[in-house]
């Protein structure tokens, strides 16, 4: 009786005292814990990306509890992204941003992510409607379109035939530009202007280059050829200084200035754009955090403070904008060459 | 000796219908892009195939002997990417020797191959799958995912592919230097003619006393040399390090092999034949952006015209065989 009665002590004693250190244990786990939220780009070691990662480690920064996480496939495959997502759901992160390499291939497992409580955004390329809360697009793709036309334009003086150097014929950004120039060429201020071609480096130097003499050989006029990729616009400068066509192509597109700071200084590309992917890194961390501790919802009006970058209003079906790309030249290039 | 003839008089043959196939190819393209066939034009090709042309000589020998290089691609990428990192941090280095770093990182790199594959027993194609990841992720730590541009470089970094000598590109003339001497060791050295035997029968090569283990040694060792090359000429020709550099790069010097008339079982194929394969492959390449068709085409008429050129080498061949069987037979 009384060996029995020990025994009942001693068993709720150890339930007892489980209960009380696991409570303990999850009370500190909560304390330490920061909220986990992971930029997922296209692929590691594309300079842009990396300014996307210190856009991400500057707004964890300032918002304290915020731990920013970078990954990406090493070559840019959706296959690649959807292995990176299924292990970040296993490892219970609180959220994901995503510049996305395919805008369906990746909605199932983000829906699966969803499910299990991860909130997800994309921004830069988006994914479709229903596999992610918010997409985040550094700029109207309209803007950025039509702009580009507009730098060549001045670049060329309004004449002349025009091509571009895209990344690969399915990305869903490099398209939608695309169209948008189309569009914007139609204008009668650029009745003298000419699109010519649309040729695809796929993000290659090896064939962007080749691309690009491509252009030149099949155009001998050719004025201009706009590369709205950094990898093309870095091949098509050195291809069109190769060919010695300095001055008679002129070059824009969309650049990163630390890799374009010579073509731009010595004048084959005198002008190119960007938003800065600094900012994109930045807000996406700030809209995600705003989701997972649920200020807002993600519905169209709600309104996210983000820092630095003010209010970003969610439109209609999740669509957000950051703001304009920024035109970089001889003037400037300098001061930004040194940031990204 | 009698057969030693035939075998010559195949490869022979082999390389005319591949440069009939060539003129066959010119002819339609030129009919869609006129001037293709142009002085400068072809110059721009050569020049522009010249990368393929030495990597590709790389992988004939490791083919040759029965095995495959998988990692030539990535070997590419790291050897560029240390020799334009070195030209980065020390621009005080002659270019020269910049080259012959990234030429002996290429050739540590095929060393850790070649010891793998002869003494660790792994089949090639397994070791290099590996060192395939392996060194394309170590370009990655080494740059920490940076590139390396044209302000980055050296005036005379960036001119070792781009000067010229009796107006030809040094790029060609470094082709040119290549496959003289790979012809030259395929033919008429000892070792060289080793690799033909451990292919053609590596047990019948055994035992006349060819040691198999120093012949991988040396074919991955030559291949990732030639790779270290390409490396930096590849760097320096378009003014930028980036981590993707030459990544697929593999698949197209195995093809240049296969449509040059190298068996990928071994033991047969020549270098003369594996330049034209890949100079056909370099006319592919640079013809595609210049004949007005949709660049959705682009990937399935590549693949086609190089399925297309082997089984017209292939079928070709084999009729040859016949003919001699029956000679025999009579």
């Amino acid at each position: 009786m009384k060996n029995k009665l020990i025994l009942v002590v001693m068993i709720l004693s150890i339930v007892a005292s489980g209960l009380i250190f696991a409570g303990g244990a999850q009370e500190t786990a909560k304390e330490d814990e920061n909220l986990r939220l992971v930029l997922l780009v296209k692929s590691l070691g594309n300079g842009f990306f990396e300014a996307v990662a210190d856009g991400g480690q500057e707004a964890a920064k300032e918002l304290g509890n915020v731990e920013s996480i970078y990954q990406g496939p090493s070559a840019s495959t959706a296959e690649g992204q959807i292995e990176i997502i299924e292990t970040l759901i296993a490892q219970k992160v609180d959220g994901i941003a995503i510049s996305a390499n395919d805008r369906d291939a990746l909605i199932p497992v983000t829906k699966k992510a969803m499910k299990a409580g991860i909130k997800i955004i994309s921004f830069d390329s988006g994914i479709s409607s229903g596999g992610r809360i918010i997409d985040l697009a550094p700029s109207d793709a309209e803007l950025i379109g039509r702009q580009q036309i507009q730098l060549i334009a001045e670049l060329t003086d309004y004449t002349g035939k025009v091509g571009v150097v895209s990344a690969t014929s399915q990305a869903t950004n490099q398209n939608e530009w695309i169209s948008w120039m189309k569009e914007e060429i139609k204008k009668p201020e650029y009745s003298k202007m000419e699109l010519v071609e649309v040729v695809y480096g796929d993000d290659a130097s090896d064939k962007s280059y080749r691309e690009a003499v491509g252009l030149m050989n099949k155009y001998p006029d050719l004025a201009g050829i706009i590369s709205p990729t950094t990898i093309g616009i870095l091949a098509a400068a050195k291809a069109i200084e190769d060919e010695g066509k300095k001055g008679q192509v002129q070059l824009t597109g969309l650049g990163l200035p630390s890799e374009m700071q010579q073509y731009i200084i010595n004048g084959t590309c005198q002008q190119m754009a960007l938003w800065n992917p600094v900012d994109l890194g930045y807000t996406s961390t700030y809209i995600l955090k705003a989701l997972v501790e649920g200020e807002v919802e993600g519905k169209p009006g709600d309104v996210i403070d983000c820092g630095r970058m003010g209010q970003v209003v969610v439109g209609e079906d999740g669509m957000s904008i950051m703001g304009t790309p920024f035109v970089f030249n001889a003037e400037n290039i300098a001061t930004y060459a040194a940031i990204f | 000796m009698i057969r030693l003839q035939s075998l010559r008089k195949i490869t022979q043959r082999r390389d005319t219908s591949l440069i009939i196939l060539i003129v066959l190819l010119l002819a339609v393209v030129t009919m869609r892009a006129p001037g293709f066939v142009s002085a400068d034009n072809i110059q721009r090709i050569v020049n522009d195939t010249s990368i393929l042309v030495m990597v590709s000589l790389g992988q004939f020998f490791v083919i040759l002997a029965g095995g495959i290089d998988l990692s030539v691609g990535s070997v590419i990428g790291l050897s560029g990417m240390a020799a334009a990192m070195t030209n980065q941090y020390y621009p005080g280095i002659p270019a020269v020797v910049v080259l012959l770093i990234g030429v002996g990182v290429g050739l540590v790199l095929g060393l850790i191959n070649g010891v793998v594959v002869a003494y660790g027993k792994v089949p090639a194609i397994i070791t290099t799958l590996g060192t395939l990841s392996i060194y394309r992720g170590l370009t990655f730590v080494l740059s920490k995912g940076q590139w390396v541009t044209a302000h980055e470089m050296t005036d005379s970094y960036m001119r070792l592919p781009h000067g010229n000598l009796f107006g030809i590109s040094n790029l060609i003339w470094w082709g040119v230097l290549v496959s003289v001497l790979m012809f030259y060791f395929s033919g008429y050295t000892r070792r060289g003619r080793e690799i033909y035997a451990i292919g053609g029968n590596k047990v019948a090569a055994k035992f006349v006393g060819v040691s198999e283990q120093k012949i991988y040694m040396i074919i991955f060792t030559l291949s990732g040399m030639l790779g270290g090359l390409a490396g930096v000429l590849w760097t320096s020709r378009y003014a930028a390090a980036v981590n993707e550099t030459a990544s697929g790069f593999e698949l197209q010097t195995v093809a240049a092999c296969v449509i040059g008339g190298v068996s990928i079982a071994g033991g047969s194929g020549a270098v003369p034949g594996v330049i034209l394969g890949a100079l056909f492959l370099g006319i592919i390449n640079n013809a595609l952006p210049v004949i007005n068709l949709s660049p959705f085409y682009q990937l399935f008429i590549q693949g086609a015209i190089v399925l297309g050129a082997m089984l017209i080498n292939t079928v070709s061949e084999r009729r040859r065989e016949q003919e001699l069987l029956k000679g025999r037979q009579r």
